[in-house]
């Protein structure tokens, strides 16, 4: 880990680790879409992976697993408000019936 | 020069994140929108004869990567070495033109197989998201620019690599929504 402005940075290493990482995930992604024994399960799945990539760049790439606690509050208020909107509107034009 | 905050958050950064946080409501009401009229068309042709999906996986993996980069480059002027801040700065601005240019391909592909922005309920919200995305992409690629020229000119180095950090929370922020988007649109069709 290198020490900048107060708070560590993770080193070239693991930023090469979580790359790879998110290639490997995104390789994932594209096999599942394709098998078609795992079509039944395809939405899950594909949104246990998207939650991880989406994690992996906000926490290590982003810094917020390093940085001030406020930063993580002020992204994950926006992020709230903006999940809670698209579930609430499916919900009315009815996307969670049948 | 970085500037505090009572919180001892630099003020830039603390402002930068306010910002993705509103950015995280826009293009939450463009995927709201995007969800509710999937699967409404009345007319063709439907994403399912469209969409290409290997090829799409090349310009996200392209992406991603171009995150990576942008991370070496911030790694690169926080210890002062100014060569592998710009090599990083240009590498990571070609890629983001690279994702650009396939995404010129592919709205110039949709078109001319006739899906227009104004067919049908897919076309207007897919260009509508996805353009507005690559919007902020080009944005980005022109911010890094700015930052690779003022490296050439020696006005940026390890007192002022905040400048780079700033430009990195906004990049990896456009990856981030393309991970979400890549899913939502291409792989849950």
């Amino acid at each position: 880990m290198s020490h900048e402005a107060g708070h560590e940075h993770p080193s070239n290493r693991v930023y090469i680790v979580i790359a790879a990482v998110l290639a490997v995930l995104t390789a994932l992604e594209v096999m599942v879409f394709y098998v078609q024994a795992l079509r039944p399960m395809l939405l899950p799945i594909l949104m246990v992976l998207m939650v991880a990539k989406f994690a992996l760049v906000v926490m290590f790439f982003m810094h917020l697993r390093f940085d001030s606690k406020l930063l993580t509050g002020v992204f994950l208020w926006g992020l709230f408000i903006a999940v809670s909107i698209v579930l609430a509107l499916m919900a009315i034009f009815g996307k969670f019936v049948g | 020069m970085s500037h505090h905050t009572s919180t001892d958050v630099p003020t830039r950064k603390l402002a930068m994140w306010s910002f993705i946080g509103s950015e995280c409501m826009l293009f939450g009401t463009l995927i709201a929108t995007f969800m509710i009229y999937r699967g409404r068309n009345i007319v063709g042709p439907y994403p399912s004869d469209l969409l290409n999906i290997p090829f799409i996986t090349v310009t996200t993996f392209v992406l991603l990567m171009s995150s990576l980069m942008m991370v070496l480059a911030l790694s690169a002027v926080q210890r002062g070495d100014l060569k592998g801040t710009k090599l990083w700065l240009f590498m990571t601005a070609l890629f983001g033109l690279i994702f650009l240019a396939g995404q010129f391909y592919e709205f110039s592909h949709f078109v001319h197989e006739g899906l227009p922005l104004s067919r049908n309920l897919f076309s207007s919200t897919f260009f509508v998201l996805t353009g507005t995305h690559g919007a902020h992409v080009a944005g980005g690629v022109l911010w890094l620019g700015t930052l690779f020229v003022r490296t050439q000119q020696g006005k940026l180095d390890e007192r002022n690599a905040e400048t780079v950090e700033i430009a990195g929370l906004y990049w990896h922020f456009v990856d981030v929504v393309w991970i979400v988007l890549f899913t939502l649109i291409y792989l849950l069709v």
